[in-house]
């Protein structure tokens, strides 16, 4: 427990002291809401007040950035550095070194959505959710199942120089496809059919329903089991091709 | 008791052979060099040694344990400073320092090690702004922090220049005065002569001499005796030099000639160490 608290508070010194990280994974989520906010926050949109909507959307694409693209690029960009093969020489054990980067973007994604939510709260009129242990939930799915995600993702790239590329071109369409910024019901309906399948859109979906229509995460099994069974994909692909050690050269 | 002992060593990628079956073994409190070309297989040999890789066969005991079984006692009880690799850019070298001081139960002072490894003046800079020498000495220090009784030194002073390299070879020489056990690979003769107290030489995977380095001179080929004659380049090589002398030396005297230009030449160490790898093509390690 001394170790992951050590290495939980160097994690999360690492990530604020790397501006262009958490600019482009924590606050451009929190930009984008006042951007689009500003654009369609005051239409209606699928019946409901645009701030409103649009919240999901940017809790879900905060996850995304954050447990999904943040972690990758954090864990690539050590890898290739030559910075996770010193550790393993070290008595710090492997999975208390993972433990706390886990928990230390996990509590980042939370942070940044209770930041989202006070946002609309404050500056736009949005109700905060009604179940909150519902919401609690949900965050805590969404970004466990993108963290997993995350770390397979790590073992397809190849290399830190290409990382940022790789990673953007995978979660920002995505991102796009899911409904993160725009209603996805305006879709084409082969955009929408392969948004359908993402994980994003349904944690998108659950964080609408439970955000802006007032239900719980039980009344949304179906989009519960699609996270989860993408979080375990990524837990499997992870277990068998996590590297600790930079491409040989 | 030694602190290291390999035997029957092999290692292969991909059916290339990397270490053909080598043996050797590092004494308590001695510097051992591990001498040889890029692609001797110096690295294989150390990252099998540091429980990075796994041998094909033969048996390694690394401070009397497997290091295929090694367990975070045994890791507390070494030091890695790898040939390559970064750390994070955006903390000092303090931070860095308790950061991996951290990871240990008896971690050695932070300021002994900024000591130790000559970095007092950037304690407060970023790593991005430290220079090549200052960052390897950084490596260094991350390694020194768990007070290790064994350091693996992958080639240390790789890219330094002559006065860095001095400056790290004293701290080297300090760490061994602290009792430290350190195993040494490198390329340059030099830093192996003035460091080791034994080396051994890799060529393609194998040990191909070792010892003292004064041992190696002393088994090296003949000494070379050189004059010239007529213009003409004489060379004698021979395992007896005083009586070569002699009788070149007695016979220009009774003729009246001088013998322009005599020289008489001990091989150095690194002649040894070239002759031996001489036909060692290069590969990547």
């Amino acid at each position: 427990m001394r170790l992951f608290l050590h290495q939980l508070r160097a994690e999360q010194l690492l990530f604020w002291r790397s501006r262009e990280l958490a600019f482009f994974t924590f606050l451009l989520p929190i930009v984008f809401y006042f951007l689009l906010g500003s654009a369609y926050g005051d239409e209606e949109v699928n019946g409901v007040d645009g701030y409103k909507y649009l919240l999901g959307g940017m809790i879900g694409y905060g996850a995304a950035a954050t447990t999904f693209a943040g972690l990758a690029l954090i864990l690539v960009i050590r890898r290739e550095s030559g910075v996770l093969k010193r550790l393993r020489a070290t008595p710090l054990p492997g999975h208390t070194y993972i433990e706390a980067v886990l928990a230390s973007i996990i509590a980042i994604f939370v942070l940044e959505a209770v930041i989202l939510v006070l946002i609309a709260r404050v500056a736009y009129d949005v109700a905060l959710p009604s179940s909150l242990i519902s919401f609690a939930v949900v965050l805590l799915l969404g970004s466990a199942a993108f963290a997993a995600l995350g770390i397979a993702l790590t073992t397809v790239v190849k290399s830190a120089e290409g990382s940022s590329a790789v990673v953007n071109a995978i979660y920002l369409p995505v991102a796009f496809i899911s409904g993160a910024f725009f209603a996805e019901d305006t879709f084409p309906a082969a955009l929408r059919a392969i948004g359908s399948i993402l994980p994003l859109s349904h944690m998108i979906r659950l964080c609408r329903d439970i955000v802006v229509y007032d239900s719980t995460v039980w009344d949304h099994l179906t989009d519960v089991a699609v996270i989860a069974a993408w979080g375990v994909f990524g837990l499997l692909v992870a277990l068998r091709g996590f590297r600790w050690e930079p491409r040989e050269r | 008791m030694n602190a290291v002992e390999v035997s029957g060593l092999q290692k292969a990628y991909d059916g290339v052979e990397a270490v053909r079956g080598i043996d050797f073994e590092l004494r308590t409190g001695e510097v051992f060099g591990l001498l040889g070309p890029n692609g001797a297989g110096k690295t294989t040999t150390v990252e099998i040694l540091e429980g990075y890789r796994q041998r094909d066969a033969g048996d390694v005991r690394v401070l009397g344990v497997d290091p295929e079984r090694d367990g975070r006692d045994w890791r507390a009880r070494i030091g890695v400073v790898p040939q390559e690799g970064e750390l994070f850019p955006t903390l000092t070298v303090l931070e860095h320092l308790r950061l991996f001081a951290g990871y240990y139960d008896r971690a050695r002072p932070v300021d002994e090690v900024v000591r130790l490894v000559g970095l007092e003046e950037k304690a407060e800079s970023k790593v991005r702004t430290l220079s090549g020498g200052q960052k390897r000495r950084l490596d260094l220090g991350v390694a020194l922090i768990g007070d290790p009784e064994l350091i693996f030194l992958d080639e240390p002073t790789t890219g330094f220049d002559p006065g860095a390299r001095r400056a790290a070879w004293q701290t080297i020489r300090n760490l061994r005065a602290l009792g430290k056990t350190i195993l040494l690979t490198t390329h340059y003769i030099e830093e192996a002569q003035q460091l080791a107290d034994r080396v051994a030489v890799l060529r393609r995977g194998e040990i191909v001499a070792s010892g003292t380095p004064a041992d190696l001179i002393a088994g090296a080929a003949s000494t070379v005796v050189s004059f010239r004659r007529n213009g003409e380049e004489v060379v004698i090589e021979t395992e007896e030099p005083t009586r070569v002398l002699h009788e070149l030396t007695s016979q220009a005297l009774q003729n009246g000639h001088e013998l322009v230009g005599l020289e008489v030449h001990r091989p150095t160490l690194e002649e040894i160490y070239l002759s031996l790898t001489e036909d060692q093509e290069t590969r990547p390690e």
